[in-house]
């Protein structure tokens, strides 16, 4: 356990500040990511920094679903409760059910290309992101069926559940820097 | 057989024992050869990595199909692999550390990845100035740190996640584990890369199928987190994390992420299916609170336990482990006549910083009924609440509770009936 004697010290300069960190690095290991890499394995932020471009309509993703997602989630977004199955992903109007619980439409479609279908993450292409993430908001009453979904109109959307969530008071008090954490008040 | 053949064997079974050490670990056919010619020599391998004697047969206890998650089953219960969910056997343990073999697992029912280590990369990235990609000899280059600590499930011990009473320690509190971890602090890895100013959390993504991915607010992730790859002295294990994941000491176990593929540091946190959906409580209002980050203090008697029995009356030590997200056990008191009374417990040294504690109180059972519970008290001054007092912080009646996946560290009572018997009655 002692073989980190050094880390103490940095570890103090570390507290003084993200300006400590703004300096070479002292090992140099490690090699430089290219941008190829970054971009094959990057994601969105719910702001929509980093979507990239493309577009698509409910319209669009309509088959794009029944093909690659309707054998897990069912026809409609129902969920299918047998081995395999995933989640509900569709709502009623007045609930929080489904994808209506989710706070931000841009987190829809950062999993949808991260993580789907399962065990094939990043394999869809932008605009089929684009399209079955306007495909499952439409089920969800959220928008229509030939609203063009891309990078600029995503952040934009409101979900029902924007403002569904409160940050936990215990056992972490610090609940005003907590706040400060997030820009332009995302989070709660 | 007369004594110059014997001798002759004697002779034959040495030159065999020789040739084998000159050889080395290399089964030639000629040592196959020898080894036939001497049948006292064994044949059988060497252990060259241990087993456990015959007579110890505890194991985790696979729960995926008894699982129920937000009241309904997993939606992927079934088998995707071995090593989806297996709880740990903490009635068997002894000390603080888990047996590697017997660390819990929860991997919500996914498949845990084949890494290759010599193909394995880390990718470092976002705000920062150097973009880094690191190999696992990278990482091992790196000054080390060794520490231990527990990783527990958000959801471990509650009604929600384990039902009502549930038998054994095992069953009711299984989802923790403790091991020491080796690796990198996570603050060298973003000092070389350069945190930029506006920074205010790391997003760690594992390569695992639903490429799970929680936010560390920064504070935390140059504090104590570890991106580990040793686990009690070797490799971190497959369904660990192999070989690398990370160690965000005393917060939620899914924070921990296993297969740690990516760490991209970012303004603001993952609000999406894990923030916002998984690992949020449900008030009765209808709002849900979010980023409950630390594990609370919990203790549980881990010997006499549900499903145990005590053989007959007489002394026996009353024994345990003690946990807390925010630090050091500062205190465990035991109680044997149902809460009424408590008395203080010893504490094994040394009492680590967010990991397991043991503690030990000595005790004479006269045969009669008796209700035993432990009750911890860390640095910070937090005292395990029962049930009752549970209920009351967080605002809820005693029927809501299965409903909602929440932390939960409710003093556990066991009765011991007068045949010896050892039962949950938590909720009785």
């Amino acid at each position: 356990m002692r073989c980190s004697f050094g880390l103490l010290v940095l570890g103090v300069a570390f507290a003084a500040g993200a300006t400590a960190f703004a300096q070479g690095p002292t090992y140099n290991r490690g090699r430089a990511a290219t941008a190829e890499e970054i971009r094959a394995w990057d994601s969105a932020e719910v702001d929509g920094k980093n979507l990239p471009l493309g577009s698509g309509t409910a319209l669009q993703g309509a088959p794009i679903f029944s093909q690659k997602c309707a054998v897990c989630h069912g026809t409609n977004g129902e969920g299918r409760d047998v081995h395999g199955g995933g989640p509900r992903l569709v709502g009623n109007k007045g609930t929080t059910d489904g994808l209506r619980a989710w706070p931000f439409a841009t987190a829809i479609w950062n999993f949808i290309h991260k993580a789907m279908p399962l065990g094939q993450g990043e394999s869809l292409n932008a605009d089929e992101v684009y399209a079955l993430t306007a495909f499952l908001l439409h089920k969800n009453d959220i928008i229509k069926e030939n609203d063009v979904v891309d990078a600029k109109d995503l952040p934009k959307i409101q979900m029902p559940n924007r403002y569904g969530f409160v940050p936990s008071p215990w056992p972490n008090p610090d609940v005003k820097a907590f706040r400060t954490r997030c820009p332009g008040g995302l989070c709660p | 057989m007369d004594l110059k053949q014997s001798g002759r064997r004697q002779f034959w079974k040495q030159g065999a024992a020789l040739a084998g050490l000159a050889a080395g670990a290399i089964r030639s056919a000629t040592a196959q050869t020898r080894a036939a010619e001497t049948p006292e020599q064994s044949a059988e391998e060497a252990r060259a990595y241990g087993e456990r004697p015959r007579f110890e047969t505890t194991e985790r206890r696979d729960h995926r199909l008894a699982g129920q998650f937000h009241g309904a089953p997993y939606p992927d219960s079934g088998s995707r692999g071995p090593y989806s969910d297996l709880w740990t056997p903490l009635q068997d343990l002894r000390g603080i550390i888990t047996p590697s073999g017997l660390h819990f697992t929860n991997n919500h029912g996914y498949i845990a990845p084949d890494i290759d280590p010599q193909q394995y990369q880390l990718l470092l990235h976002g705000m920062v100035d150097r973009s880094l990609i690191f190999t696992l000899d990278d990482l091992k280059n790196l000054p080390s740190v060794s520490r231990i600590h527990f990783v527990e499930c958000n959801g471990n011990g509650s009604p929600h996640f384990n039902g009502i009473n549930p038998d054994s320690v095992q069953d009711a509190h299984g989802l923790t584990s403790c091991s020491e971890w080796t690796g990198v602090r996570l603050s060298v890895l973003l000092k070389e890369a350069g945190v930029q100013k506006g920074a205010h959390w790391v997003d760690a993504e594992s390569a695992d199928e639903l490429r799970f991915t929680r936010s560390i607010p920064l504070d935390k992730a140059i504090d104590d987190v570890i991106v580990a790859y040793g686990q009690n002295g070797e490799a971190t294990r497959t369904e660990q994390g192999y070989p690398v994941r990370l160690l965000v000491p005393g917060w939620v176990g899914s924070y921990n992420i296993k297969w740690l593929r990516r760490l991209k540091v970012v303004d603001q946190p993952e609000m999406g299916k894990w923030s916002t959906n998984m690992y949020t409580t449900l008030r009765p209002d209808g709002k849900r609170r979010w980023f409950d980050f630390e594990m609370p203090p919990k203790s549980i008697i881990t010997r006499p336990s549900g499903g145990q029995r005590l053989a007959s009356k007489g002394f026996y030590e009353i024994t345990g482990l003690a946990w807390s997200g925010s630090g050091a056990i500062r205190r465990v008191e035991v109680s044997t006549d149902g809460g009424r009374t408590w008395k203080d417990a010893e504490l094994q040294e040394p009492v680590l910083r967010k990991a397991h504690t043991r503690f030990c109180f000595p005790w004479t059972w006269n045969g009669e009924e008796a209700v035993i519970e432990s009750r911890c008290t860390d640095e910070l001054g937090e005292v395990q609440p029962t049930l009752d007092g549970f209920l009351k912080k967080y605002g809820i009646t005693l029927d809501y509770l299965p409903s909602v996946n929440t932390h939960f560290n409710a003093i556990q009572p066991w009765k011991i009936t007068p045949e010896g018997n050892v039962r949950n009655v938590m909720f009785s």
